[in-house]
């Protein structure tokens, strides 16, 4: 058996540089710098500063942002930051009575309330106690679901609801983790990509690589998970090829949605699937897809 | 002549070749780790530090959570290799402790704990090579690795060790070598930008006369300390930026 050993030096080579198109001039607050002076009372302290002595300082590392009057610093990385409406992957991690505790890489984890999920037979019907007791059937420990922000909670907790046929329990597929400020935001987070892949790009960052899905079929969004049918060999090498793709783009920091991971996609197939872990093989693809994206960019500039 | 009064020689150089107002190089890389939210790795002189920090998250203990504050869980270990003679355990002896606690302390004062109701921050450091001055070059791995993590802080957090030669010139980051020959280590940690000291910390004892200018030594080191973390905070932040076109930064 032969096997080839790569090996390589530390060097800049697979290392990325910012591209000069995507250079803009932002000033960047490190905790405890001034953001406003005590001269400037007229403001309203906002998420990632706080007040000395009058002044405003920032408290986490970031990029200043102005909303009239409302002064925040966003730091670059954190955890997720719910709000309403945003498409989540997560996995339960408790059951409880009439909920279920969700790991979804927020702060506190998030709940998924019986009466805000669709259970199987009927869309309006009163959760009796049965359904409480059965609820350990639908999901337990260790499912994936897909769902979407409902409420947040005033201590930041996230309420989250499945009552649409499009979230539910996640089958056979592949979970990747990346950072939550790398997802943008869409319209559309769900998506069945022309290779035959259908992914999930949670706001949260968990990325969910599955198996095409048949509108045809009567998708039942519910509790359903076919562990039995036997994916072909071509879609789970299309799914394992997108997830080294999201990673090569993740680990370059580069944005995920639709038309970068089909651009990166396309750019990787002069690699073996196996081969797109090589870190020169990264930053190939990265680039490739940003400098494709920026035509794009200016493309529809004109 | 003992050996005290040979650490800083004739023409005040150092047995390392430094100057008594001199750090050692200091080298540092943030997001080091992706697991983690945020990771720091750091090196001053010879002594390397690895950090990571995970959270906030809720509380893994029920009884522990508290309701207008998150906690802080701090872990400090050393590698099996860190040190000259080879180590039994990485953790869990007294020394280990000590210095978990100290960073707790530390930590506490500058995280904005009151923002994180019933979750939980925590913070493992890692020594891999140990050269003096151990704890402080952790104390600024976990700054760094806090930063990474996006989680709020008053302000940077340094720390930064200093001694007594020739029992009169104030001498700043001692080395493994210069705590071996002798002269108290004061180790102390500081927020820089509001001279407060968080924490002080002294091996031996010295005339109490020299205190204030050892202390001015070491928070003068604290600031330097500070402006070097800061550069690397800015430049790495604007790299993450940059390549994702701060593409949440403007909506």
């Amino acid at each position: 058996m032969s096997q080839t050993i790569h090996i390589r030096t530390a060097s800049q080579e697979n290392r990325i540089r910012p591209l000069p198109s995507s250079q803009k001039n932002h000033r960047i607050f490190t905790p405890g710098e001034e953001v406003i002076k005590a001269a400037h009372t007229n403001f309203v302290r906002g998420h990632g500063t706080y007040e000395d002595d009058g002044d405003l300082k920032a408290s986490v590392a970031g990029v200043k942002e102005q909303v009239n009057k409302l002064i925040s610093v966003r730091p670059l990385k954190s955890r997720y930051n719910g709000q309403v409406g945003e498409v989540l992957v997560g996995r339960i991690s408790e059951v409880q009575q009439k909920k279920w505790k969700v790991e979804t890489n927020s702060r506190l984890d998030s709940l998924l309330q019986l009466s805000s999920v669709n259970l199987p037979g009927g869309e309006l019907r009163r959760r009796s106690i049965e359904d409480q007791h059965m609820m350990r059937q639908y999901l337990q420990e260790g499912d994936l679901i897909s769902a979407e922000v409902q409420s947040v909670f005033t201590d930041g907790t996230l309420s989250l609801h499945t009552r649409s046929l499009r979230y539910g329990k996640l089958g056979q597929g592949i979970l990747v983790k990346v950072l939550p400020l790398l997802i943008k935001k869409c319209k559309i987070h769900f998506h069945n990509l022309p290779f035959g892949v259908s992914l999930i790009l949670g706001n949260n960052g968990y990325v969910f690589i599955g198996p095409p899905i048949n509108d045809k079929e009567g998708n039942e969004g519910g509790f359903v998970q076919n562990l039995e049918e036997v994916v072909p060999k071509e879609t789970r090498e299309a799914m394992a090829r997108v997830r080294n793709c999201i990673l090569a783009l993740a680990k370059n920091f580069r944005m995920l949605f639709d038309t970068s991971i089909v651009f990166a996609y396309e750019e990787s197939l002069k690699y073996n699937v196996h081969e797109l872990l090589l870190p020169e093989a990264m930053v190939d693809v990265a680039v490739l897809t940003q400098q494709r994206l920026s035509m794009l960019e200016n493309y529809e500039s004109h | 002549m003992s050996a005290k009064q040979q650490l800083i020689n004739k023409i005040g150089l150092r047995l390392d070749g430094r100057r008594a107002n001199e750090l050692r190089r200091i080298r540092c890389k943030m997001g080091v780790f992706s697991q983690p939210d945020g990771s720091a790795y750091i090196e001053q002189g010879l002594t390397k530090v690895l950090a990571a920090v995970y959270g906030p998250h809720q509380t893994r203990n029920k009884q522990k959570a508290q309701h207008d504050a998150c906690i802080i869980n701090t872990q400090f270990s050393m590698a099996v290799f860190s040190t000259t003679d080879r180590k039994k355990r990485p953790r869990g002896d007294r020394k280990s402790i000590e210095l978990s606690v100290l960073l707790q302390q530390a930590l506490s004062a500058v995280i904005e704990t009151d923002l994180y109701p019933f979750s939980q921050i925590d913070v493992y450091v890692e020594v891999l090579h140990a050269d003096g001055g151990i704890y402080a070059a952790c104390v600024n791995a976990a700054t760094l690795a806090i930063i990474d993590a996006g989680i709020p802080i008053k302000e940077y957090i340094c720390a930064c060790t200093a001694s007594l030669a020739n029992d009169d010139v104030p001498m700043l980051d001692i080395s493994h070598q210069e705590e071996i020959l002798g002269g108290p280590t004061l180790t102390i940690t500081a927020l820089p930008m509001s001279e407060k000291i968080v924490l002080m910390e002294m091996s031996q004892r010295f005339h109490l006369d020299h205190l204030p200018k050892v202390l001015d030594k070491a928070l003068e080191g604290c600031k330097d300390i500070k402006e070097i973390l800061d550069e690397a905070v800015k430049d790495h932040v604007s790299k993450i930026g940059s390549a994702t076109g701060w593409a949440n930064a403007s909506s």
